[in-house]
């Protein structure tokens, strides 16, 4: 498939956002069992929310570059019955809006006790809302994934692991900005936010390599026999009906060359996975914390661009058989 | 229910290209245009179409043979582009069967090119919506045409008929009949789309004569000649005597 980078920019900008706020909600879960310092709620939650917030919205401005006809995107809420777009259209602002009202309740302290749960548990709005806001963000991971994975002609995203990569990918990127954020706010649970970082890193290693084997060794369903229906061995394209170019081969063609396409493999395999990694251990050993987080952040930014940009060039859509040859 | 459906015969397609031409003809100035150009008169013309002919090569020289294969919506039984438009732009009619896109409805997202694995949805650059085959459906129902014209622009431009219009859900139609007695099959059918549109096969007419047929078994010619002469006090039926 051919990747457009609005598409690109969405699910990552996005995918950093939700794992942001993931790891917000995840501070405020640690430092309620006293597992972790209690934060300061405006210095720390509000502001965390704000830029995971920023993320989200940046992903949605992306987004309407994909559209040919951008003033009319309300109407794709209408069919989500049936669509994972639809769907997807709805969490992602859903999620937003609890987000930052997430934010706002800290920002203004709302923090009373509502009730007590099992006699000591304090349950406060903060908690109720973050984590009817994590379910939301883990309801956009799989709405965002399953758009891909729901397509059964790509075999290639037809898979679990597209859904699993998106989430792991997408919190990874998030604890990453949540450690740099942590170092700049100067927030004592910078060492936690490394450390789930790279789990979250190293599992999303496993996973997106296991998507790349899976990939390699895949039967295409099928074939230029069944796609014209005759039942031959030997077929050959003598013309596609047209000369030069259409929509089929515009959109369902990556127009790179193989050489091209392994190099942002390698790149993003390398970007992701080992580097942001070290940079976050000699992060956290306390070595120029700051420069390095936000190196690591940087680094595992960019490197998720060229692996979302491999995730759309390893699609190969059926319809790709009709057009192998101009004339 | 109707289910109204195209039957391209591929033992007759010539691979003139007129359904491509007057498709675009008629829809571009109907109700589904503009089909918009770009560059039409100069390098690189690309533009939006509804149909297309390619055409193949099947088998080695000298033993080949060409196919000229039209391509356009196969109009699903279980269209997959259509559940996973986010607006309902992309539908299905309940009364005939014809996948349409309403343009007014279409945000462009191309999602549904996406779901369609016989890539026969063409994203418009200059209108910036969905544009498929309708299967002419402003001309179908058109009152004012003559009964024998109310039929997609494609079948009316084929020079020797090798497009066919009709209910493929009506057995007795004349589809119904062509797709069962020249073993009309569907495109893909591994996804389970169930397209409504059907291709007839190339046929090749075999002829099987045995070499008794050739020789005439009862030929007169070799019969003839005398027969050998019954004795005198024997009775036959016929006057054979009067051959002796």
């Amino acid at each position: 498939m051919h990747p457009a980078f609005s598409v690109i920019f969405l699910t990552t900008l996005i995918g950093v956002g939700q794992g942001l706020f993931l790891a917000l909600y995840s501070g405020q879960i640690y430092s309620m069992m006293k597992l972790l310092p209690a934060q300061n709620s405006q210095s720390f939650y509000a502001l965390g929310s704000l830029l995971a917030v920023g993320f989200l919205l940046a992903g949605l401005f992306a987004s309407f570059f994909h559209l040919g006809r951008p003033m009319r995107a309300w109407r794709s809420s209408s069919k989500w019955r049936t669509s994972w777009l639809s769907r997807e259209v709805i969490i992602l602002p859903t999620t937003m809006l609890l987000i930052a009202f997430y934010g706002v309740i800290h920002y203004f302290d709302w923090n009373q006790p509502l009730f007590i749960l099992v006699e000591t548990q304090a349950i406060n709005l903060s908690l109720i809302i973050g984590t009817l806001a994590m379910l939301s963000t883990f309801a956009l991971f799989i709405c965002t994934s399953m758009i891909y994975a729901s397509l059964k002609f790509l075999q290639e995203w037809y898979s679990p692991l597209t859904v699993i990569n998106y989430i792991l990918l997408g919190t990874a990127s998030g604890f990453t900005l949540a450690a740099v954020f942590s170092v700049i706010v100067e927030a004592d649970v910078v060492g936690f936010y490394v450390l789930w970082a790279i789990i979250l890193t190293v599992t999303a290693f496993i996973t997106r390599v296991a998507t790349i084997l899976r990939n390699h060794s895949i039967t295409p369903k099928s074939n230029l026999q069944t796609a014209i229906g005759i039942r031959h061995t030997i077929i050959t394209q003598k013309s596609q009906g047209f000369m030069c170019g259409s929509f089929n081969t515009r959109e369902f063609f990556h127009h790179k060359s193989l050489t091209q396409i392994k190099a942002i493999k390698n790149i993003f395999l390398v970007l992701v996975f080992p580097i942001p990694i070290l940079l976050l251990l000699v992060a956290a050993s306390g070595l120029a914390p700051l420069y390095l987080a936000i190196a690591a952040f940087i680094v595992q930014y960019s490197g998720l661009l060229a692996e979302r940009w491999y995730f759309f060039t390893e699609g190969k859509h059926p319809q790709n058989i009709y057009y192998q040859s101009v004339a | 229910m109707k289910q109204l459906a195209l039957i391209i015969d591929l033992n007759v397609c010539v691979g003139c290209h007129a359904c491509v031409t007057s498709c675009k003809e008629w829809n571009t100035s109907g109700w589904a245009g503009p089909m918009s150009d770009v560059n039409p008169y100069d390098a690189n013309p690309t533009g939006t179409f509804f149909n297309r002919v390619q055409t193949f090569e099947i088998g080695t020289f000298p033993n080949t043979e060409t196919v000229h294969f039209p391509k356009s919506c196969l109009h699903c039984e279980d269209p997959p582009c259509v559940p996973v438009c986010p607006t309902g732009a992309s539908y299905k009619r309940e009364a005939d069967g014809i996948v349409l896109v309403d343009y007014d409805k279409c945000i462009g997202c191309k999602y549904c090119s996406w779901a369609c694995p016989y890539g026969v949805r063409e994203f418009d650059q200059k209108e910036k919506v969905m544009k498929k085959c309708t299967l002419c459906v402003d001309r179908i129902y058109d009152q004012t045409l003559p009964e024998s014209e109310r039929k997609p622009a494609c079948v009316l431009a084929c020079p020797t008929s090798a497009r066919l219009f009709g209910d493929v859900h009506d057995p007795d139609s004349e589809v119904s009949q062509l797709i069962r007695e020249n073993g009309g099959y569907q495109l893909m059918p591994e996804w389970g789309t169930n397209p409504s549109n059907h291709y007839l096969p190339r046929r090749k007419t075999h002829f099987k004569i045995h070499e008794d047929e050739l020789l005439r078994v009862d030929n007169p010619l070799k019969k003839e000649g005398l027969l050998p002469e019954p004795p005198k006090d024997q009775q036959t039926l016929d006057d054979i005597y009067s051959s002796w």
